[in-house]
This record gives C-alpha cells, sequence and structure tokens, in this order.
C-alpha cells in the first residue's frame, strides 16, 4: 500500500471528519442536553420530570448506541470506496 | 426449601457451568491464553465484552449510588456507555490494525522506547488492581449476603473463587464463558426489575416504568418518589446539581478511563478483522445498555420501596416497629452492611436526613434524634427482590447474577495484569528466552499477587464498588487513553513526549486521589478529608482523571514539539494503522 498517496491522504481526512461530526452529537447529547442545557430544556416535561433528566439516564445512551453503528457503516463504505477494506 | 438453599443451588449451578466451559475451551498455547485466536463473532465478541466490562460496580453497586444521588448520579450511567464511542472511534479499529497482544506492546513500539513500554505497565497496573479492589468489594458483598457470613469472611471467599476461576483458563476460556456469564447476568438483573416495574407503575419495561405513573398514588413514579424523600429532609432526587463542573469532568473522566482500559480494549484484538472492531464496539454497548437502561429504573424504584418498607402508612405517620422489621433486613444485619441504632429509645425505626438543616425542626418536633438506619448501598441490587418480596428463586437468581458480573470482570483484569507483566516485563525486558511454559507461570503467579493486595485493601475499600472503580478510571483516563490516541492521531508525538504525558498524567492524578483517599488507598492516611469543602475547585477526587488527561496531551505536545520528530519508520507505522487493508492476525512479536 502507498503510505502517502493521495487517495489514502482523503480516506484519513473523510475518516476524521465523520469522527468530529459524531463527536459534536455525541457530547451534545451527554454534556449538552443532559448537563449543560438541562434548565433551558426543563419546559419540556417527560414522566414526573424533565427533558434533561430523560437525556441523563437513557436518552444519551440511545444516541450512543446510533452513532457507533452509523459510524461503522459509514466507515465499511468508506473503506470499499478506496479499495481499503480488507479481502 | 430455605431460601439459602436456594442460593447455593443457583450459584452453585452457574458456576458449574462456568467452570464446564472453562475446561471445555481449555487454554492450551500462550497464544490462546492471551486472545482467543481472533476466531470470535463481533455479536459473541460484544456479548463478552459487555460481561467483561460489567462489572460489580455495574450490577451490584451503581443503582444503589444513583438510588442515593439521583439525576446527581448519572455521571455514572453517561460515562460508562459514552467511552464505547471513543473506543469505537478513536482506538478499536487501529489497535485491531496493529495487531498485538497488549496495550503496553503497542505503546512500545509506537514510541520506539522500552522505558514507554515500562511506563505502560505500570499505568496499567495501577489501574487495573484499582479496578480489582471495587470488584472484591463487590463480590465480598455478594458472599456475605448469601452465605449468610460476616464482610471480611466473604471477602476472603469471593477471593479464593476468583483466583482459581482465572487461574484456570485464559483469554479463549474466558470468552465463551463470559458469555454464558453476560446471559445469567442480564437475565438475572432484568427478572426482579420487571417485577417491581409491574407493582409499581403496571409497566413490564423498567425502562418505560421509570417515566409511567405510580399505580398507588395515581401521579408520575418520579413525582412520588420526589415527595416521599423531601418530606424526610432528603434532597430531591430530580434535581439538578450546582456544580455543573464536577459531573461533567467526572462524566468525562469515566468516558474516556472505558476507551483507556486494557481489559477491554485487549478484547479488540480477538475480532478477525478491522471493521468487526467497530461493530464489536457497537454491539458491546447494545448489550451494556440492556442493564444501563435498566438500572436508573431499579435505582428509583427501590428507593421508593425502601422508603414505603419503612413508612408503610406514609411518611407523616410513624415508622415501623424494629420487632416488625421485615425478614430480609434482618437478614442483611448480620452481614453488618445494614446497622439500626435506636438513638431515641421508642423502638421505631427513624430513617431520614439527618444532615439536612431545613429538616432539623421537623425532626426534633417529631423526636427524632438522629437517623436510625444506615443501608450500604452496594447491598440495593441484591436486596431489590427482597424488598419487593419476591419469590425466592428471584433472589438466588440475582445471586448467581451479581457474581458473574464481579468475577468475569476480576477475571479479565487478572488477565490484563498478568500479561502486561509477563509479556511486557518479563518476556521483553528481563529475560526473552523465557519458555512458553514460564511465562504462563509467570502469568499466573502475578495473578496471585494481585488478587493478594486487592483483597487486603478491598476489607476496607476507599469508597463504595463503584466508587472505587471510578477511582480506578481517572487513572486510565490520565494515563493510558492519551497515549494510545496520539499514538495513532499523531505523527508528531515522540518517545520522550509520550513518556512525560504518561507520568505527568499518572503523577498528578494518583496524588490528588491519594491526597483524599489515603496513600496507596491504606484507609487514614489521607492529608485532606474527601468532602466537598476541600476539593481544588469543587473537582471531586473521582472527576479528576479528565484533569490529568489534558495534563498528559498538553506536556506530550509540549515536549515531542521541542525534541526530535520521530524516525520514518514509525510515522509509515502510524500509517499503515490508520488504513484497514492488510489486517493479519493478532501477533506476539
Amino acid at each position: 500500500m502507498s503510505a502517502h498517496s493521495y487517495e489514502s491522504e482523503k480516506y484519513w481526512k473523510a475518516n476524521l471528519r465523520l469522527i468530529v461530526g459524531s463527536l459534536i452529537v455525541w457530547a451534545a447529547a451527554s454534556y449538552g442536553f443532559a448537563i449543560l442545557l438541562r434548565p433551558l430544556l426543563a419546559f419540556i416535561q417527560i414522566g414526573g420530570t424533565d427533558l434533561g433528566f430523560w437525556f441523563a439516564q437513557q436518552g444519551s445512551i440511545l444516541t450512543f448506541i446510533v452513532l457507533i453503528f452509523h459510524y461503522a457503516w459509514q466507515m465499511n463504505r468508506l473503506d470499499r470506496k478506496f479499495g481499503l477494506d480488507e479481502e | 426449601m430455605s431460601q439459602f438453599t436456594v442460593n447455593l443451588l443457583f450459584v452453585g449451578g452457574s458456576f458449574l457451568l462456568y467452570i464446564l466451559i472453562a475446561v471445555w475451551a481449555k487454554a492450551g498455547t500462550t497464544k490462546d491464553f492471551y486472545v482467543a485466536g481472533s476466531g470470535v463473532h463481533p455479536v459473541t465478541n460484544g456479548m463478552a465484552i459487555g460481561a467483561d466490562w460489567m462489572s460489580a460496580a455495574s450490577f451490584i453497586s451503581m443503582a444503589g449510588i444513583i438510588a442515593a444521588g439521583g439525576y446527581a448520579s448519572s455521571a455514572y450511567l453517561m460515562g460508562w456507555t459514552g467511552g464505547y464511542v471513543l473506543l469505537a472511534m478513536l482506538l478499536a479499529p487501529y489497535l485491531r490494525k496493529f495487531g498485538k497482544f497488549t496495550v503496553p506492546q503497542f505503546v512500545g513500539d509506537r514510541f520506539y522506547s522500552n522505558s514507554a513500554r515500562l511506563v505502560a505497565v505500570i499505568c496499567l497496573i495501577i489501574a487495573s488492581v484499582t479496578y480489582v479492589i471495587g470488584q472484591m468489594a463487590g463480590a465480598g458483598v455478594a458472599f456475605s449476603r448469601f452465605l449468610e457470613v460476616d464482610s471480611t469472611t466473604g471477602l476472603i471467599i469471593a477471593a479464593m473463587v476468583v483466583f482459581v476461576y482465572a487461574v484456570l483458563g485464559g483469554m479463549k476460556g474466558i470468552t465463551y464463558t463470559q458469555v454464558a456469564q453476560y446471559i445469567v447476568l442480564i437475565v438475572a438483573y432484568t427478572i426482579p426489575a420487571v417485577f417491581i416495574s409491574l407493582q409499581l407503575t403496571n409497566n413490564p419495561i423498567p425502562a418505560l416504568g421509570l417515566f409511567s405513573t405510580h399505580t398507588d398514588s395515581g401521579v408520575p413514579l418520579l413525582t412520588k418518589l420526589d415527595e416521599v424523600i423531601t418530606a424526610l429532609g432528603f434532597h430531591d432526587y430530580t434535581a439538578d446539581v450546582d456544580n455543573k463542573l464536577n459531573m461533567m469532568l467526572f462524566t468525562l473522566t469515566l468516558m474516556i478511563g472505558t476507551a483507556g482500559l486494557p481489559h477491554v480494549i485487549i478484547r479488540f484484538f480477538t475480532v478477525p478483522k478491522v471493521a468487526d472492531a467497530r461493530w464489536s464496539a457497537g454491539w458491546a454497548l447494545v448489550f451494556i445498555a440492556l442493564l444501563y437502561l435498566t438500572a436508573p429504573a431499579v435505582a428509583s424504584m427501590a428507593r421508593l420501596n425502601l422508603m414505603t418498607t419503612i413508612y408503610p402508612e406514609g411518611t407523616a405517620a410513624e415508622p415501623i416497629q424494629y420487632e416488625n422489621r421485615p425478614q430480609w433486613i434482618r437478614e442483611w444485619e448480620v452481614t453488618g452492611l445494614i446497622e439500626f441504632e435506636d438513638k431515641n429509645q421508642d423502638g421505631r425505626i427513624q430513617l431520614y436526613d439527618d444532615t439536612s438543616e431545613a429538616f432539623s425542626a421537623e425532626a426534633a418536633a417529631r423526636g427524632w434524634e438522629g437517623n436510625e438506619l444506615v443501608v450500604n448501598r452496594d447491598i440495593l441490587v441484591l436486596a431489590n427482590p427482597e424488598i419487593a418480596n419476591l419469590p425466592s428463586w428471584v433472589i438466588g437468581l440475582i445471586a448467581a447474577g451479581g457474581l458473574a458480573a464481579a468475577l468475569s470482570t476480576a477475571a479479565g483484569l487478572l488477565l490484563a495484569i498478568s500479561s502486561a507483566i509477563s509479556h511486557d516485563l518479563i518476556k521483553s525486558t528481563i529475560n526473552p528466552r523465557i519458555t512458553d511454559k514460564g511465562e504462563l507461570l509467570a502469568a499466573r503467579i502475578s495473578m496471585a499477587t494481585a488478587i493478594v493486595i486487592a483483597t487486603y485493601l478491598g476489607a476496607n475499600p476507599p469508597g463504595f464498588a463503584a466508587q472505587v472503580v471510578a477511582l480506578a478510571f481517572g487513572i486510565a483516563a490520565a494515563s493510558l487513553f492519551p497515549a494510545l490516541m496520539m499514538g495513532i492521531f499523531s505523527k508528531r508525538v515522540n518517545n520522550v513526549g509520550a513518556i512525560a504525558g504518561m507520568l505527568a498524567g499518572l503523577v498528578f492524578t494518583l496524588t490528588y486521589i491519594f491526597v483524599y483517599k489515603g496513600w496507596f488507598f491504606i484507609p487514614g492516611t489521607n492529608n485532606l478529608a474527601d468532602i466537598p469543602a476541600n476539593w481544588v475547585l469543587g473537582i471531586s477526587p473521582l472527576s479528576i482523571g479528565a484533569v490529568g488527561a489534558m495534563f498528559n496531551f498538553v506536556i506530550a505536545f509540549g515536549v515531542s514539539s521541542v525534541t526530535q520528530a520521530p524516525p520514518q519508520e514509525i510515522q509509515d507505522l502510524v500509517e499503515n494503522v490508520r488504513y484497514p487493508r492488510g489486517a493479519g492476525a493478532a501477533t506476539g512479536h
């Protein structure tokens, strides 16, 4: 494999973009909605408490699962597109 | 049949199953011992990671901590799941591509230095041994209750079982045993939760029951719980926290600690392909979430059940007579983990928050002279079925589940410790000509040593099981995670930088923890009392790992930028781990 080819450079950049995007969602669901922004979202009521509480105890976990599967699926596409997947 | 016999049947039966599997899949070669021949399917591997991951901290201790802390303890839920996102995107696929046995091996090769490898071994051992202390504390609680002995005897029995169990098989035995353990522990956790959710909210899914209406009172469950506990001076269960900085740092510490813990990372060496490493992380989180979505429901429901047990006529009426206390309180009193002291000599159990200034006037008016019932938080999940009057087989089941959780993780950790010592320390540094047989022997001796230390410190743990485990995460977060991440994402960070960074992160974090928790966790040796007023900027020792990690990154980059760049072949190695093509099986050399 050519170590510094233009194509593999593009693959790595695409991977980094995907990671940054995912981590923004990751941080928003946990540090954002569940902690910092909780007072702002408190008007949305859920079963005796507010949205921030739900994000802190369940919503963030569900978001994390979706993020990992989305990343794995997107990376498999990238691997194939750049011909870097394993035979 | 007595409860004792039922417990023995369930615990004994599940153990027999694990031992049979361990014998059937006995580790034959050194490679089997460490990585199970790289032939494990992502779903199977995900399940094994789930069992490995969910320890006594998750199973026995976490819901009890959430029950006591409410919203403020949500950091455990987010931290111990959110780390998988980091693992899947920042570490697992690249470490799989790198294809070696152990975490220190990657650090040593990437930073082209045996000293770096040695520092990584030290970080790994400190984090893992701390983690095992938490496991031993949790397993000790479980054994003491189900064998009806005091907690120290329970701990010693736990240590012996863990030793026999971990020494029997290596990773290969453990992978399939852990699949069995995952099934036992998830069934054991879920069944009582379903019963209790039905009793309280009529909703068979505990995760939904948490946000449903409480059947008896007609108001939402969480509203009811807030009413009951605030009426006794406890703080509001769902209330927001004032110290958001500490909560965020604690969550971050648990997340990056998750991604930096060697016994979890080692799991990703066992999948056949790089793509499978990503899927494995996803599946692991699915299996973990099954428990983690139920845990907050267990926490709030058990707390409410405990309160209604003590105050059956409501909080405005008098609590129950000590003489009429339910059977489960009597049984837990044997272990010393529930203690009653009749401070006002009225024969009743006053359970309330006697530290609350606001409530002190009401308590005095009611003739209460202090809280009289001390319930160890680590017993909540185990006592949960008993509190809810569930049938005896459910109680036996939860015993088996709790022990499965503690054992599977302890075994995984001991394996990580022993491979670091035998493989990274002895074989590569001290005696490269050691035989396979000698290496296995060294691995087993280091396991035994680690268990003895952990048991000694587990007798007086520096916190509840989940809190001790959280300290281990802080140590891993500050030392190993940054080194691994920089090793993959930067070509510029060199040997000197990585070593300086790891040492800075480790020393800073350990010092901060020891100042509050006691030096080397020995009780009574702390310099400052572990209370919020003493913490620097309100940052608890549990949350300091994230700050340590920041120092690690900054120092590693700083030192690297003024020293020589890594040689070309190292830069090529970094380039190579970034692309999946050409990933062979994991090798040891």
